[in-house]
């Protein structure tokens, strides 16, 4: 496999957009779901998008192919929710690393595939580590700020278990994504150091994309963007970067101060817009494209693609506009304080 | 364009915010009072568990200027790590504290480790060192390393603390070249502590311990340029002990000197610093001599200062805490206090302005009203966040605390007064009642918690249903409690759909109450264009819970409330008459199509099983015992808010006890109600031949009379192969079928009622009022068992247990008309001709084709193996026309009732 920094060098990387979304198209209905093995499940599963990489693998590497066609260069799996914490609302808690497995593996076969046709564009994948359900620094009790609905070993352990299913179904990066409590994502963190070391594995690249949450500019648990990457910069990321919430437009100021506080790349993969009243996204895929070109021409980007809403067309349009231009360079970092 | 940045090694810590420490700035000053080992006060509310006021503690340090949070509870009387953990998770929810980096402070290792689990910002564990050698010193930096704290290593290793600069330089560069070549420590990340001991002390050892701590700073730093230095500046005055004056010329001395050696920052009383210049002479240069060490010959100095010291009486010097607010006028107090969160005073602010206001319920609504708008105008401006209009809570509900004992006795004077002149108090019972849910199929409740909080404090009396409440459920109890405002909350798309269901629901059921729109999800243009015109009452959208208070405010006061009610419908058609222009209809399946994807059964190779019994089975008084081991408790811990599975519930770490508190009280009062026969439980089951003579009709035989059962199918585009489905499928075209039907009631219910309001015993009153419908369900159940066992017997052999049961793991199914396999309610009518439920079961069915009593229950049962719950969805025009010739029914009628799936 060809080295990712050779290619973020090269030129800016295209990362995927939004697999819900694409999952909705199909229309699944309760049974859809469940397929065969979980007809009897004693708890309904719809929603549970993560499950079918299991139950209909040929649907989530269908749209993995759809962005892959589409140009993206890193492919995320489809494990946000994969954790033992977060498939319990399912009780689904003991399928967790096997959800990591398959799903990696769905990934896996398609950046394969398309890396064999075309070897000078390798693919990648990214294990998609999601923010959990549960939180560490938030409490749930407005009675009782000081409570916290699960503990830092917990989040860790559900996160290792994740870890170690993408690891062995194949990725190529981790991705800890869409964070809106950087304990948790802390926590993510410590899990990915830790397997590594016990395991004596050489470390993959992390990717890390934090979520500002509205106009405050700032994540759901009240850091400022420079006091988030501040908090996670001992991952040594391979990159930093935003994710969800928030359109493009809405995106630019926070994509601009993060290109001149990062020491490694950066990624930005916006929704497409804002919700509209209904809760949908109809931000054309030109309209998203052309926001992302100009913050490409100013040199903030590294790796870019989508979030909620937005599909293989918007990442088609995006990868067509961004192509003109080079990548950020990285910071030069000094040594002395003179 | 696009040329490279250039990033220098700072040290960069975060709490809310960044602390970037660059060489331009200045000394750092680290709050110290958050220790136990220092403040006194501080270690008396830690034991005495007063957290808030623990907390007012680290809120005074950040208002003097601490930039970075010392927190200690090395306390041998404590559970250390418990403390560090308690504090800290509580420091987290106080925006305007936890905005500053945290230095996690102990000489215990694992209460640091404890720490670093609950601060997401990267903070600076104080200390480690070499004391213990080389192997758990790198253990231990591993571990802040991994967490990406910076440390403060003392000077200190195997042979003992440093004291000479010699020691202190010489144990700093081992420790460095450890951390940064053997570890990967980015070397800004280190601060050292090269240990600040006493002075003027008299034993003359000690007199050059201030000059060493300043060399060994100005050398480390020449040989470590990245790292920092770090120290506890009060140690150095420690002789001086009772004497602030001279203690505090002593810190800013040392400070002057220490820092120009190249001191980055220090743990100090951050109120508590004298400016350099402000120091008087004599003082100063006699500090100088005792801190340099000079003209110090047989303590020359130190006995100086010493003399001096005695001479200057301590003057009480004022904490530079900013307590400015106070002079205000109580209003601007009160308003300061909710605004940042303070419950220090809001006690005595309370009850002053009480004094100050004819009545106690003008401070309500005066003073803290306002402050509460200010919060939801900076809310709703992105000036103040989520923890902080909690906060603001918080001190609301503690004033209203305050005020209510007051408001009681008011009312308990005014209806004395009114028994002592026999006249009739007209007052109104109590507190406004708001009915909060979120709704069915969303569990986000953060929103609609906090505006129960927030209404709560004003006063309003708040049933809370908690999250994933169905629309039947939220008005049930809307009615049952006859709220004044109901309150709908929802974070993910789909619950958009249910909120225009609940509103549709009101409507039909002809109800009055306003309706408040609120979450995430939500906005005024869908509130405006789906909700609004589905209610023909008040539907406000409520942007956050601060202006929930005004909204609610305004709907109930019955002044306010016509013109505040017409400019919102007025605002809410505009928006809709703008959208309907741009709007364009969804895509369903033309009927005809998504009849030809029905569901198709196998219906040669199955046999079809005739029922034993086809006369109608009745129950006049079915034993009530019987039914009550069919509960299936779960839904009652829900209705109480206690979510989780059952019996799983009753040891949860959180509501566990008090799960089992009610279980029992539940369980007594159901023993009694069994034993007293309080309730009696009513039924009628019978089975009918059937066959689907229509695509979506099946029609029953009973007696000498056909009877058409009208359904309805799913319209929406499906995927490929899934089925459209409709109950019609699961009946046999081609023979003889079979359908059945059961209606189920619990009466008797009111006089027990009654009797628990008389007694003002309103927990024993939802007690019982749950237990009915749970032995409405439970006896449907029961029943439904009975008839697949025994009157119907298609399934004699099953052997479920009852939690199976309560999983629908049975063979066939129970659809109740007006629910979503069969959403039409008027085939009620039919159901209840078929079984004369009116004479047998008791029920009789209201305009709205509500059941009465209340807990009842009734449904078709349809035996298929392949038979199994849907929801229809939406349907199209063409079905709805097609459904009402099939019924007969003018058009108007059918879309009356099929509203909520048009």
């Amino acid at each position: 496999m060809k080295d990712i920094t050779s290619a973020l060098k090269d030129r800016i990387l295209i990362i995927d957009g939004a697999m819900g979304t694409m999952i909705q198209q199909y229309k699944l209905s309760e049974e859809g779901y469940r397929g065969e093995r979980f007809k009897d499940w004693h708890k309904d599963v719809k929603g549970n998008n993560d499950l079918l990489s299991i139950t209909r693998p040929d649907i989530i590497t269908a749209i993995h192919k759809a962005y892959l066609d589409a140009g993206a260069d890193i492919i995320e799996t489809n494990t946000f929710s994969s954790t033992s914490i977060a498939q319990a609302d399912y009780d689904m808690q003991s399928l967790a690393y096997e959800l990591n497995v398959a799903s990696a593996e769905c990934a896996r076969s398609a950046a394969d595939e398309y890396t064999a046709a075309n070897p000078n564009k390798p693919r990648f994948v990214a294990g998609a580590i999601g923010p959990l359900n549960k939180t560490l620094s938030l409490s749930p009790d407005v009675n009782n700020p000081g409570f916290r609905a699960v503990d830092f070993d917990e989040v860790a352990m559900a996160y290792e278990e994740q870890i170690k299913g993408l690891v062995d179904g194949g990725v190529d990066l981790l991705l800890i994504e869409t964070i809106f409590d950087t304990l948790n994502a802390k926590a993510a963190i410590y899990a990915i150091k830790k397997y590594f070391r016990e395991q004596s594995k050489p470390e993959l690249p992390i990717m890390i994309s934090g979520t500002i949450t509205d106009a405050s500019g700032r994540t759901l648990s009240g850091q400022t963007l420079e006091a988030f990457y501040i908090s996670v910069k001992h991952a040594n990321p391979l990159s930093i970067g935003l994710n969800c919430a928030l359109g493009a437009m809405e995106m630019r100021p926070h994509i601009e101060e993060l290109s001149g506080l990062a020491t490694c790349y950066t990624s930005a993969y916006p929704n497409a817009g804002l919700p509209n009243a209904f809760g949908e996204y109809d931000e054309q895929p030109s309209e998203t494209a052309h926001i992302i070109e100009e913050w490409a021409k100013e040199g903030f980007l590294n790796i870019v693609g989508g979030c909620c809403g937005t599909t293989p067309d918007h990442i088609r349009h995006i990868a067509e506009e961004v192509k003109k231009y080079p990548p950020r360079i990285l910071p030069h970092l000094e040594t002395s304080l003179a | 364009m696009n040329e490279p940045i250039t990033i220098k090694p700072f040290l960069r810590l975060s709490g809310l915010e960044p602390l970037v420490v660059r060489p331009e700035t200045n000394f750092i000053n680290v709050g110290e009072r958050t220790n136990v080992t220092g403040s006194k006060k501080f270690a008396r509310l830690i034991r005495e568990d007063k957290y808030e006021e623990a907390l007012s503690v680290a809120r005074q340090q950040v208002e003097s200027g601490a930039q970075i949070l010392d927190v200690n509870m090395d306390d041998a009387l404590l559970d250390g790590a418990k403390a560090m953990v308690t504090f800290l998770n509580l420091l987290q929810a106080e925006p305007d504290i936890a905005k500053i980096p945290v230095m996690i402070d102990s000489s215990k290792f694992e209460i640091i480790a404890a720490g670093l689990k609950c601060v997401q910002g990267k903070c600076i564990v104080n200390s480690i060192s070499l004391k213990e050698g080389e192997a758990k010193f790198i253990e231990q930096a591993i571990t802040c390393k991994s967490f990406g704290a910076a440390v403060v290593v003392m000077a200190f290793d195997e042979a003992g603390q440093a004291d000479t600069r010699d020691r202190k330089v010489e144990i700093c560069e081992r420790a460095y070249q450890i951390l940064t070549e053997k570890i990967g420590f980015a070397p800004e990340d280190i601060i050292f502590d090269p240990n600040i001991f006493a002075v003027a002390t008299g034993i003359e050892e000690h007199n050059n311990y201030a000059v060493d701590f300043i060399e060994a700073t100005r050398i480390i730093k020449e040989r470590m340029p990245l790292a920092k230095i770090s120290g506890g500046v009060s140690n150095v005055s420690f002789s001086f002990r009772g004497n602030d004056h001279v203690r505090e010329a002593i810190h800013s001395v040392f400070l002057y000197h220490a820092i120009k050696a190249g001191m980055d920052m220090g743990i100090v009383n951050a109120g508590q610093l004298v400016i350099y210049d402000d120091i008087e002479p004599q003082l100063k240069q006699l500090c100088e001599d005792v801190l340099l060490n000079r003209n110090n010959d047989n303590n020359e100095a130190t006995e100086k200062l010493i003399q001096f010291a005695e001479t200057v009486r301590a003057k009480g010097k004022e904490t530079v805490k900013d307590e400015s607010w106070r002079k205000a006028i109580i209003e601007k107090r009160i308003a300061h206090a909710l605004v940042h969160g303070i419950t220090d005073y809001i006690d005595a602010d309370t009850e002053e302005a009480r004094l100050k206001y004819p009545k106690p319920l003008d401070v309500i609504e005066g003073p803290l009203m306002d402050g509460m708008n200010i919060v939801g105008d900076l809310f709703g401006a992105g000036k103040m966040f989520l923890p902080q209009v909690v906060k603001s809570a918080r001190v609301m509900k503690k004033a209203v605390a305050v005020l209510t004992p007051f408001i009681e006795q008011e009312k308990e004077d005014r209806k004395q007064a009114h028994l002592m002149a026999g006249t009739v108090n007209e007052e109104s019972s109590g507190a406004p009642k708001i009915l909060l849910a979120t709704v069915k199929g969303d569990v986000h409740d953060i929103g609609k918690n906090i505006v129960g909080v927030v209404l709560g404090c004003n006063g309003y009396d708040i049933i809370d249903l908690g999250v994933m409440v169905s629309a039947d459920k939220i008005l049930t109890e809307a009615q049952k409690y006859q709220v004044d405002l109901i309150g709908l909350s929802g974070l993910i798309t789909p619950s958009l759909d249910e909120m225009v269901h609940i509103a549709r629901e009101m409507k039909r059921l002809k109800m009055q109450t306003p309706l408040l729109i609120g979450g995430a999800t939500t906005s005024r243009m869908h509130t405006a264009v789906k909700i609004a015109p589905e209610y023909n009452n008040a539907v406000v959208h409520v942007l956050d819970a601060s202006r929930s208070v005004t909204v609610a405010g305004s709907l109930l006061n019955p002044e306010q409330k016509p013109a505040f009610v017409e400019s919102i419908q007025a605002e809410y058609k505009k928006l809709e008459v703008e959208f309907v222009q741009k709007h364009h209809a969804k895509k369903l399946l033309p009927l005809a199509e998504a009849r030809k994807k029905s569901f198709l059964i196998d219906w040669k190779d199955y046999h079809t099983i005739e029922p034993k019994y086809k006369s109608l089975q009745v129950y006049e008084s079915y034993d009530l015992a019987e039914i009550a081991s069919y509960i299936d408790w779960q839904p009652f811990f829900i209705a109480w808010e206690m979510h989780g599975r059952f019996p799983e519930i009753l040891e949860d770490k959180v509501v566990g006890v008090e799960a089992k508190k009610l279980y029992a009280d539940a369980k007594i009062l159901l023993n009694q109600i069994i034993e007293e026969q309080w309730l009696t439980a009513k039924g009628v089951a019978g089975c009918w031949p059937a066959q689907r003579t229509g695509p979506d009709t099946v029609t029953v035989q009973n007696g000498t009379e056909y009877i058409a059962l009208e359904f309805l199918r799913q319209q929406t585009t499906k995927a490929a192969g899934e089925p459209n489905l409709s109950l019609a499928d699961f009946i046999n075209p081609d023979a003889t079928d079979y359908i059945g039907a059961f209606a189920v009631s619990i009466h008797g219910i009111e006089p027990h009622i009654k009797n628990f309001e008389t007694a003002l015993d309103d927990y024993h009153k939802i007690i019982l009022q749950a237990l009915a419908d749970r032995l409405a369900e439970a006896f449907a159940e029961c029943l439904h068992e009975k008839v697949r066992k025994e009157i119907w017997g298609y399934a004699k052999e099953e052997k479920l247990s009852k939690e199976s049961l309560n999983k629908e793991q049975y063979q066939g199914i129970r659809p109740a008309p007006g629910y979503p396999a069969c959403p039409d309610h008027t085939e009620k009518y039919k159901l209840f001709h078929l079984l004369c439920a009116e004479k047998n079961a008791g029920i009789t069915l209201t305009e709205s084709l509500a059941m009465y009593p209340a807990s009842s229950v009734c449904g078709w049962y349809i035996a298929h193996p392949q038979s199994k719950y849907f929801g229809v969805g939406k349907i199209d025009q063409d079905q709805l026309h097609d459904y009402a010739s099939r019924k007969n029914m003018p058009v108007e009628e059918a879309k009356k009732w099929l509203g909520p799936i048009l």
